[in-house]
């Protein structure tokens, strides 16, 4: 099967800064890409890359089987871009923008379609309010239904859910997966980890250099952590404790227990044996969860951003 | 051809920024309000024509000649004759410092010699520093004195004519050129047109950059050429309400003649606006921000006000100011305007200018499309 998304080793500097270094990426057609990385790690930049907003330094590379270089108008007709800051018109009223983009894209009739895609938003209502207006998840919702109505083979959607309450969010993925089942593939830049596990593969990018990609299991376990749960009274005194013990990586309270991950299973082990032997505390094995790894990833990551 | 051009794409761009346009009030007042105010503003500061101007008589006699001539001459409300001096030197004096802007000079043997039917001589000096100030007293000066020389000495115009009459000397001092204000009126539509036009182009391109707009409208499938387009027609239809409401008002309040074709004279203002929006549109492909824009804009504004030939006649410049006016396209222009609008030139004697003009559109677009950046680098 073709992949959707075929680059490889792209480069992209700003000045001496390179911010995305020797990235590859490929994504099978109907699949669900999380990209996932620390702010400032170059997803944006990324994904404008692969929509031709910006020309890669160095690399190659297919999008939708077109060449990354050579076929850039090719590629923005048929990929929907959501871009992270709002960017539609805010002078512009709801019913306007979703007509002005009908008509870039030679949707006919473009009044149906922008009816429709009125009504699937629920905003018929409020056709005739100047976006500019609307409030923070509102944009998000009218950015994102204004970038599906072309049907695009392929949707680049950055951070599409920030600032949008949960049950739109629950709408939003389920929506995903119902286009990614009948053939759409999306890559999606995140940083919730529950949208993150959502998706089919993550890819995990840290300042501009791919860290780890595959399922939500597989980049738990490539990280090799092991987890402890920790409970018992006096927390934060116990936590302050911890932290000082060899092998302990991060200490991170949850609730009533404090989770406690390293990469040294047997040190850790040995570590907290003395913790675990006072009375009214316990100390157990517990899951890892994804967050544990990104803190992880972003702890060893070298900071390149000054 | 539909991957770089298509009429729907277009229509789409244009439909967008009519809109945009409509909604912003302002700035929709101002494509109408600001033509309209220069045109009143300058038009009159410039066109009127100034009255009780004050000037000094120089003369040795008070002959009832000298004195008749005065009133007639104070009595077309354009002089007031407020020193009275025995010497040119006295009367130099006057008019080097601004206290006068005319010497009615009225020699020592002027009321023998109209006695003897002679030909008696009178100089009026005009400070033309400002030609417009004195073109309007000059002009009625030679026939106010001889009527009433005339009169006074109690003979018929036609026994006038026959007999030695006046000779009225005229010297315009500091700018014999004289520019007339018929001169300036055509001119200042190209001015406004200039001003507002380029202004407006400019910021096109960098507001869709400074909103954040414009990486979606990147990432959608419109041409550089459909992006130009839907840009500039807009504005060249608000030009066109300009040139209407230019012309219409230059009409009624100033009585500029229109002597040539009122088609060939649309055509060329037509040619000049666009140009006109594709120099905004180059300016917007540079600049990085709306303020840059501006300032490219009056960058570009001043030198092309000072060197066109709008404010001084084209022909007094040096050379090398010469060179740098030819590559306005209001230079141009002017001299298209003035021709048509004054001279009633037909289509073959303003055709090079008029081809200059559109050689200026064929650079600025493929300047644009050239420096047009279809990535966000
Ligand atoms: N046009 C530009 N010029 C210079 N530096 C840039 C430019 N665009 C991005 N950068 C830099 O590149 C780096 C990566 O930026 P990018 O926007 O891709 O990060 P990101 O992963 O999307 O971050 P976030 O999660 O905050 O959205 C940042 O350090 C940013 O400052
Ligand atoms: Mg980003």
């Amino acid at each position: 099967m073709q992949h959707a998304i075929d680059v490889h080793d792209l480069v992209k500097s700003f000045g001496d800064k390179t911010v995305v270094d020797h990235v590859s990426m490929t994504v099978d057609t109907g699949e669900i890409v999380g990209f996932l990385g620390p702010n400032g790690s170059g997803k944006t930049t990324t994904i404008r890359l692969m929509c031709g907003l910006l020309t890669a330094d160095e690399g190659h590379g297919q999008v939708l089987g077109y060449d990354l270089r050579t076929e850039p108008l090719k590629i923005k007709r048929e990929v929907g871009y959501m871009t992270q800051r709002f960017s539609f018109y805010e002078d512009l009223t709801i019913a306007e923008n979703l007509a002005f983009v009908a008509r870039l894209y030679h949707m006919k009739p473009a009044n149906e379609h922008v009816d429709r895609t009125l009504e699937d938003l629920g905003l018929t209502t409020r056709r005739n309010q100047l976006a500019g207006t609307l409030s923070g998840g509102w944009k998000q919702r009218l950015a994102l239904a204004a970038c599906i109505m072309h049907k695009p083979r392929l949707l680049l959607l950055d951070e599409p859910t920030a600032g949008v309450d949960p049950k739109a969010r629950r709408d939003f993925w389920d929506e995903i997966h119902r286009l990614a089942a009948d053939g759409l593939t999306v890559l999606v830049s995140t940083h919730y980890m529950d949208e993150a596990e959502r998706c089919h593969r993550i890819s995990y990018i840290s300042y501009g250099k791919m860290l780890a990609s595959g399922t939500v299991a597989e980049v738990v376990r490539d990280a090799g952590l092991t987890t402890f749960v920790v409970e018992g009274p006096g927390l934060e005194r116990m936590a302050r404790e911890i932290e000082k013990l060899p092998g302990v990586e991060q200490v991170a309270p949850f609730g009533a227990t404090l989770h406690v991950v390293g990469s040294d299973e047997q040190l850790l082990g040995a570590a907290l044996e003395e913790i675990g032997s006072r009375p009214s505390v316990t100390v157990a094995h517990g899951e890892t969860s994804l967050e544990d790894v990104f803190i992880q990833f972003m702890g060893d990551a070298t900071d390149n951003m000054s | 051809m539909k991957r770089f051009f298509s009429l729907g794409r277009l229509g789409a761009l244009l439909l967008k920024e009519f809109i945009q346009m409509r909604r912003d009030r302002i700035t929709f007042a101002m494509m109408l309000g600001v033509p309209l105010m220069q045109l009143v503003l300058f038009g009159y500061a410039i066109n009127n024509d100034p009255k009780y101007l004050p000037a000094a008589l120089v003369t040795t006699s008070q002959d009832h000649y000298t004195r008749a001539m005065v009133s007639a001459l104070e009595l077309t409300d354009y002089y007031r004759f407020n020193h009275v001096v025995g010497s040119a030197a006295e009367a130099e004096a006057l008019m080097e410092s601004g206290a006068v802007a005319f010497i009615v000079t009225i020699p020592a043997d002027f009321s023998r010699k109209v006695d003897r039917g002679e030909q008696a001589q009178i100089l009026i000096e005009a400070d033309a520093t400002d030609p417009s100030v004195a073109s309007g007293a000059i002009s009625t000066l030679g026939t106010v004195a001889s009527q009433a020389l005339t009169r006074e000495r109690g003979i018929t115009p036609a026994e006038a004519e026959a007999g030695g009459g006046l000779d009225v000397v005229v010297h315009r001092r500091y700018n014999p050129e004289g520019l007339s204000q018929y001169n300036i009126v055509p001119g200042l539509l190209g001015v406004i047109l200039q001003m507002t036009m380029v202004m407006m182009t400019s910021i096109a391109l960098t507001r869709e950059q400074e909103r954040g707009t414009m990486e979606n409208l990147l990432a959608m499938p419109a041409s550089p050429l459909e992006i130009m387009l839907g840009k500039i027609l807009p504005y060249f239809a608000v030009g066109a309400v300009q040139v209407a409401v230019v012309l219409t008002t230059a009409g009624l309040l100033f009585g500029i003649p229109f002597v040539g074709g009122m088609s060939l004279l649309l055509f060329a203002v037509f040619i000049f606006v666009m140009a006109l929006v594709l120099l905004g549109y180059t300016i917007s492909t540079i600049a990085r921000t709306q303020m840059q824009a501006m300032q490219l804009t009056f960058f570009f504004f001043l030198p092309s006000i000072l060197l066109s030939g709008f404010m001084f006649p084209f022909r007094g410049m040096p050379q090398w100011a010469q060179w740098i006016g030819e590559t306005f396209p209001l230079t141009h222009f002017l001299r298209v305007i003035r021709a048509v609008m004054l001279k009633g030139a037909d289509l073959p004697a303003v055709a090079f200018e008029t081809g200059i003009l559109a050689l200026f559109i064929l650079i600025y677009a493929a300047i644009a499309l050239m420096r047009f950046r279809r990535t966000l680098d």
